[in-house]
């Protein structure tokens, strides 16, 4: 067949590929190899999103009640625990270091990203940060937030504030490290032919997050070390009894923390664009649009920190302006959603899991987004300030957005991954539980939010309780569509039937190479000569009788040296 | 099985028999590799800028809310020292590049000659640095722990280059003049006149000590890029040695001449804002 790059006949049993390539802990902790460091990635940042879940649990047992379950002290650890380690150890790195690790590279024809060592750094860099952050909760926790604000964290709290920054310190070094890999390749490693408006909508999403990536996530780490050197040293850059401003921190903090939210969204709407296309079987509806509403999306992330300090000292002019730019962020945003439901139009849709996800993703970023406006309204935000409006609207944003287009993409590519199918019943049940979980947690909070409820708080007023209630019945049931999902990965490791190379009938490079992908990922350079996403029509498939054979695009894949049978 | 039988296709061992040897496996040619080193080291002195940018923002903030504080704390900078590192740093630049153009030209020999320049010439400026330092403790003007201001104890500085040099090799005493009684002629520029109406000010110096803290924060962590570069230096001059460079293949010590240059480059900015700026009679 001409357009078999990759050794498509070499999965299954008797095929060489990158996971049986080697065997034991020390070839893979010694890896080099972009698709096993994926994998890495994979086992230790579920761990630590397991970990989050769990305190995420123990914050809602605790609300459950309007008098709280927990002292307040433990209340604050709980939910300190729950942001640190969703944000900086699972949100952060899931979909890049994850899917993008494992598919940039197949995805432009590469061999590997450009720097395979300083990858395998980045790996080691993340586990040495979240070591410092399980030792700082194990120890005791700490209890300032996941925003650390100045001066109670520099001078007041009695907690592991040392350790955890120390910790995200060096977990940004991963993330830097990951984002020049990413940069550097797509610009120096893209395979003949595949030019900059042929690459996959992942890889702009990626290009363009990892630009977010090097630019904003230094000045968190010289603002976090700046914090732990006050805490130790006590000298004085943000405390005010030495002259110090603590709004120079949240303008520091929120130059970093703002754009991460792009860092977390961008990658997955990269995977929902694959979602959308690969699953309408269309060409995605104006690629260039989608495109460049990434870099857009990274541009505009910067402008508008100032949004999170409408109500510290913030001039309202200065206000003024920052709402505006946060507007300005739905327009990139809203094309994006756009053209996936322009590409929908029409299209053959399955209903696969992973268009579950992708669908679910456009649902509840909608919904994020929407209450993002609200949140960005100058005179609406002094209202909804520290409520729990806002958790609601950043976990529809963070949780709706980036944990759906990771599971999407998981499970797009997961038999790509491992060779293995997960079972489709069970994978389709527990999106559906998810989605439907994830709505009754948070929908109430909007509620509550709107209502007066403050967020971080241990105890409330009784009359909130049923929304309360409401939410942790959902938490709940979310929790259980995660177990099943987590369960029926690990089931299909070994019991799974043996996947295809192309079981989507999808276009892109990854789907010429067999699953899983040999070491160097093709068995000769693909040349490309076909834009991304032509898709072959339903009626050719069934000619050809998919799924289980590669297709054909119209333009045969020429192959350098031909393909060995 | 395909996978394995391709690695043996004669065909394919002789494409790869076509590879330089320092050609890395999933590289395509020794262009492509060089590219992606470059590109990688800019990305990488971008993130730098932004990093050392979280501390200018604060020196920006700062000087511009304390304005006399900084001018205060800026004179008592000794600017003897700044001038002699910022040359020191700016001849560091020279040998660096002259080590880039003899590894680009292929001249091992002189590669390492140049390189240990530069060790030598980072580690003078490491050592004033440290006397810099040292006197900032005597002088208790360090921002943690016993900070006092106006100064009271006025240590060493050198006012002209024969102090200088003495003090760099750790002779001050032959001179004659001990830590303690080396009053300098011109007490520490304008600070005299200034001292008494300071002195009433506690808030005064607060705002003096974040001057010091910021010093410390961003000179340290120039000082720590320095240690860092020493250090690969020496790993390049060990690697030079071997023989793993040559005229085609040099890319590290191109790369790490980025580095360097981009680390005086951070210094030019520190010495002119810290040192110099308000350093008017």
């Amino acid at each position: 067949m001409p357009s078999e790059i990759g050794a498509v006949h070499t999965n299954g049993d008797g095929g060489l590929n990158y996971l049986n390539n080697g065997h034991g802990l020390r070839s893979w902790l010694l890896t080099k190899d972009h698709k096993r460091i994926a994998i890495l990635y994979l086992i230790t940042v579920s761990i630590f999103f397991v970990i989050g879940g769990v305190f995420a649990l123990l914050i809602r047992i605790n609300l459950l009640s309007p008098s709280g379950l927990f002292e307040p002290d433990t209340y604050n650890r709980l939910f300190t625990a729950h942001g640190v380690i969703m944000v900086f150890f699972f949100l952060v790195p899931a979909v890049p270091a994850i899917l993008g690790n494992f598919l940039l590279p197949i995805m432009i024809g590469a061999k590997d990203l450009a720097f395979p060592k300083i990858n395998l750094l980045s790996w080691y860099c993340y586990i040495v940060g979240a070591c410092f952050g399980l030792v700082a909760i194990i120890a005791g926790g700490v209890d300032t937030g996941w925003t650390f604000y100045t001066p109670y964290s520099t001078s007041f709290s009695n907690s592991n504030v040392l350790l955890v920054g120390i910790g995200i310190f060096i977990v940004g070094f991963s993330s830097i490290l990951t984002g020049l890999n990413f940069i550097v390749t797509v610009h120096t490693m893209r395979a003949p032919g595949m030019t900059w408006f042929r690459l996959p909508l992942f890889i702009w999403a990626h290009y363009a997050t990892a630009l977010v990536i090097m630019l904003a996530t230094p000045v968190l780490a010289i603002t976090v070390a700046l914090m732990a050197i006050e805490r130790v040293a006590h000298v004085g850059i943000f405390d005010p009894s030495m002259g110090g401003d603590p709004v120079l921190f949240q303008h520091m903090f929120w130059f970093y923390s703002h754009p991460a939210v792009y860092i977390m969204v961008l990658p997955a709407m990269g995977v929902v664009s694959e979602l959308i296309a690969n699953m309408s079987r269309k060409n995605i509806f104006g690629y260039k649009f989608v495109a460049m509403s990434s870099l857009a999306i990274a541009v505009f992330g910067f402008l508008v920190w100032g949004h999170h300090l409408f109500v510290s000292t913030q001039s309202v002019y200065l206000g003024l302006i920052f709402s505006f730019l946060s507007y300005a962020v739905a327009i990139p945003s809203a094309i994006k959603v756009f053209n996936w439901t322009a590409t929908l139009f029409k299209g053959s849709i399955s209903y696969d899991t992973p268009m579950l996800y992708g669908l679910g993703f456009i649902g509840l970023f909608l919904i994020g987004g929407m209450t993002g406006l609200f949140t960005a309204a100058l005179g609406l935000d002094v209202h909804i300030t520290d409520t729990y409006f806002v958790i609601a609207h950043f976990h529809y944003v963070m949780v709706g957005g980036s944990l759906m287009g990771f599971l999407g993409g998981l499970h797009l590519w997961w038999g790509k991954m491992t060779g293995r199918n997960y079972p489709e019943y069970w994978a389709r049940a527990a999106a559906v539980i998810q989605f439907v979980g994830f709505n009754l947690t948070f929908f109430p909070q909007f509620l509550l939010g709107y209502l007066g409820m403050p967020r971080r708080y241990a105890s409330y007023p009784p009359e909130f309780q049923l929304l309360h209630v409401l939410s942790t019945a959902g938490a709940t049931i979310l929790g259980i569509g995660m177990l099943m999902t987590i369960s029926y990965f690990i089931w299909s490791l070994k019991n799974g039937t043996r996947a295809t190379p192309n079981p989507w009938g999808a276009s892109g490079l990854e789907w010429h190479t067999s699953s899983p992908p040999p070491t160097e990922n093709f068995l000769t350079t693909p040349i490309v000569t076909w834009e991304a996403y032509e898709f072959a029509p339903m009626e050719t498939m069934d000619v050809l009788g998919y799924p289980g054979e590669p297709h054909t695009p119209a333009q045969p894949v020429h192959s350098e040296h031909g393909t060995e049978d | 099985m395909a996978l394995i039988e391709t690695e043996r296709d004669p065909a394919r061992v002789e494409m790869h028999s076509h590879r330089h040897p320092r050609l890395v496996h999933h590289f395509e040619s020794m262009e492509q590799q060089r590219e992606a080193g470059t590109l990688g080291m800019w990305w990488f002195l971008l993130t730098e800028i932004m990093f050392f940018g979280g501390m200018f923002l604060a020196y920006t903030v700062y000087r511009h809310l304390y304005f006399d504080a900084f001018a205060a704390g800026s004179n008592v900078l000794n600017i003897w020292w700044g001038t002699f590192n910022t040359m020191v740093l700016i001849g560091s630049s020279l040998t660096m590049a002259l080590a880039v153009f003899h590894a680009q030209t292929g001249n091992p020999r002189k590669v390492v000659i140049f390189l240990l320049a530069t060790i030598v010439l980072g580690s003078v400026f490491l050592r004033v640095k440290y006397i810099e330092y040292n006197d900032k403790f005597v002088e208790h003007v360090f921002p943690a722990g016993d900070f006092r201001w106006p100064i009271v104890n006025e240590s060493v500085r050198p006012n002209n280059i024969g102090d200088l040099l003495l003090m760099l090799v750790g002779a001050e005493h032959l001179n004659g003049a001990g830590p303690a009684e080396a009053v300098p002629e011109k007490p520490a520029i304008n600070n005299a006149s200034q001292t008494a109406e300071q002195a009433a000010d506690p808030l005064m110096a607060g705002h003096v000590r974040m001057f010091f803290w910021i010093y410390f924060a961003m000179t340290g962590f120039h000082a720590l890029h320095m240690i860092i570069g020493i250090g690969i230096l020496l790993v390049l001059i060990v690697q030079t040695r071997r023989g793993k460079f040559s005229k085609e293949y040099h890319s590290y010590i191109e790369l790490f001449g980025l580095y360097w240059h981009f680390v005086d480059i951070v210094w030019i900015f520190l010495f002119a804002l810290l040192y110099l700026i308000d350093r008017h009679p």
